[in-house]
């Protein structure tokens, strides 16, 4: 160790503070400029702690399914009656979907329909909640040898989670809807109208533009829209739900606070997300509104 | 060890040094496996601002009871763990930590002799700040005005946990963390 006088090492000290935060500025700064020096850095991260949560993940799971048993347990005979109507209602939906189905195969027979092309998913193990105070996204881990890549669609067991911003060796980054930088242009089921759905932080993404003289109904279901060639058109997102008037925001389908596993559908569609361009706030937007007939 | 004063003292073998140096590094390295281990999805509620909170409480008790064992680089590394691991804009929580961090040794001559009561009382104050601090912040580095209802919650999140944590980290600061009992 080098030796120094008592004052030099006084002084020594005296600066640190001040130096680290003059660094603390220049990382701001550097991350600000540079979002794809930031991301491999935080992708590096992950992926060196993805397997550890990974290995968490189980014992994590029995551990929540060991409180949600405890309470199960309290609503025992109130839970049992509810899910025999329910069962009731879906069987008899269950014989109606099943004629339809028959119909409707021997309709597109009869039409010579071109099938939708099936597409590839990959399923993956949600290890942690990275998003933080100001954000809302996932990490998951996948294995080395995966095929996730940016922009595809993030589903749950019920609807849209989000979609894959950043990947890495062996974790990938799911923003979800509910991020203050998502946007997702979608449909309204009833009335068709075009809209876009806006992430607020909060759970409920708002919906904004949508066109005039079509205002959403209250339970509305809401599904993706294909404009801007970022999502498949027909993904359940949500429902409809007023907070206040003319402020219209969605119930996501998706479970999104107690997300487990999540499927990643590759649709081959790069509409909106640019390879470097995810960190950036309004970049989403802009490229969208670009894409949008009539605004060119 | 603090050779300066003057007193009988075992010999520093290499096994005390050693258990020395682990009692020093015992602040650091609980607050970053806790870190850690909070960016697990557990389900609790309050969890993405439980983080913060938790680092916040941690880096104050640390630099204003046992500065020696929360050096300034160890805030910085902190800091930009937190970062890497959220999805905040990467440097925020450093220079939030580091300014927490200035505060409470710029004040801990007067601060460390008072009763626990005063010492809340302050950092109640801290906590504010420092949460409407990273909202600033963000909100600038986004270029638009994040929902200000998290900050609050942060706020008052660190606030009330720190009679938990301090309750937890005095015991450790007589006993665990202690160089000079090694």
């Amino acid at each position: 160790m080098i030796r120094l006088s008592i004052s030099a090492r006084q002084a020594l000290a005296k600066l640190t503070l001040p130096v680290l935060i003059a660094a603390a500025f220049g990382l701001l700064l550097l991350g600000k400029a540079d979002a794809l020096l930031a991301e491999h850095a935080r992708m590096a991260l992950s992926d060196t702690l993805a397997p550890i949560y990974g290995a968490l993940a189980e014992p994590l799971a029995r551990f929540r399914g060991m409180l949600a048993d405890g309470q199960r347990v309290l609503t025992l005979s109130g839970e049992n009656a509810r899910l025999r109507q329910e069962n009731e209602r879906l069987r008899r939906w269950q014989s109606v979907a099943l004629a339809l189905d028959a119909e409707n195969a021997a309709l597109r027979a009869d039409l010579h329909w071109i099938p939708d092309p099936s597409v590839s998913f990959v399923t993956a193990r949600v290890v942690a909640d990275a998003g933080g105070e100001y954000a809302r996204s996932v990490l998951l881990s996948v294995g080395p040898n995966h095929s996730v890549a940016k922009g595809q669609i993030a589903l749950d067991d019920r609807g849209l989670v989000g979609r894959v911003t950043e990947v890495g060796e062996r974790s990938a980054r799911v923003l979800l809807i509910t991020d203050i930088n998502s946007r997702v242009p979608v449909t309204l089921e009833s009335s068709g109208a075009r809209a876009m759905l806006i992430g607020t932080n909060g759970k409920q993404p708002r919906l904004m533009y949508w066109p005039e003289g079509t205002s959403p109904a209250e339970g509305e279901p809401v599904v993706t829209s294909a404009e801007a060639n970022a999502f498949p058109a027909g993904l359940p997102v949500g429902t409809v739900h007023y907070t206040g008037p003319n402020a219209a925001e969605v119930e996501p389908a998706a479970r999104l606070d107690q997300l487990a596993i999540v499927r990643l559908f590759d649709y081959g569609l790069h509409g909106v997300l640019p390879p470097e361009a995810s960190a950036r706030p309004i970049e989403p937007l802009a490229r969208a509104d670009r894409v949008l007939p009539g605004r060119r | 060890m603090d050779q300066r004063t003057p007193g009988i003292r075992p010999r520093p073998s290499l096994g005390r040094q050693l258990d020395a140096v682990a009692r020093g590094c015992f602040p650091v390295a609980s607050g970053a496996l806790l870190l850690l281990l909070l960016a697990a999805p557990l389900g609790l509620v309050g969890q993405a601002e439980l983080q913060p909170a938790l680092l916040l409480d941690c880096v104050f008790f640390w630099s204003l009871f046992r500065p020696a064992s929360m050096p300034p680089i160890a805030v910085f590394v902190l800091g930009l763990l937190a970062d890497l691991i959220g999805d905040a804009p990467i440097g925020a929580n450093v220079l939030m930590l580091l300014i927490v961090y200035g505060l409470a040794v710029h004040w801990r001559r007067v601060l460390a002799r008072q009763g626990f009561l005063l010492v809340w009382l302050v950092f109640c104050g801290v906590a504010v700040v420092a949460a409407a601090f990273q909202w600033a912040l963000g909100s600038l580095l986004a270029f638009a005005l994040l929902p200000a209802g998290p900050a609050a919650f942060q706020a008052a999140l660190s606030a009330g946990c720190y009679p938990v944590f301090a309750a937890l980290f005095s015991r450790t600061d007589r006993g665990l963390a202690a160089p000079e009992q090694a």
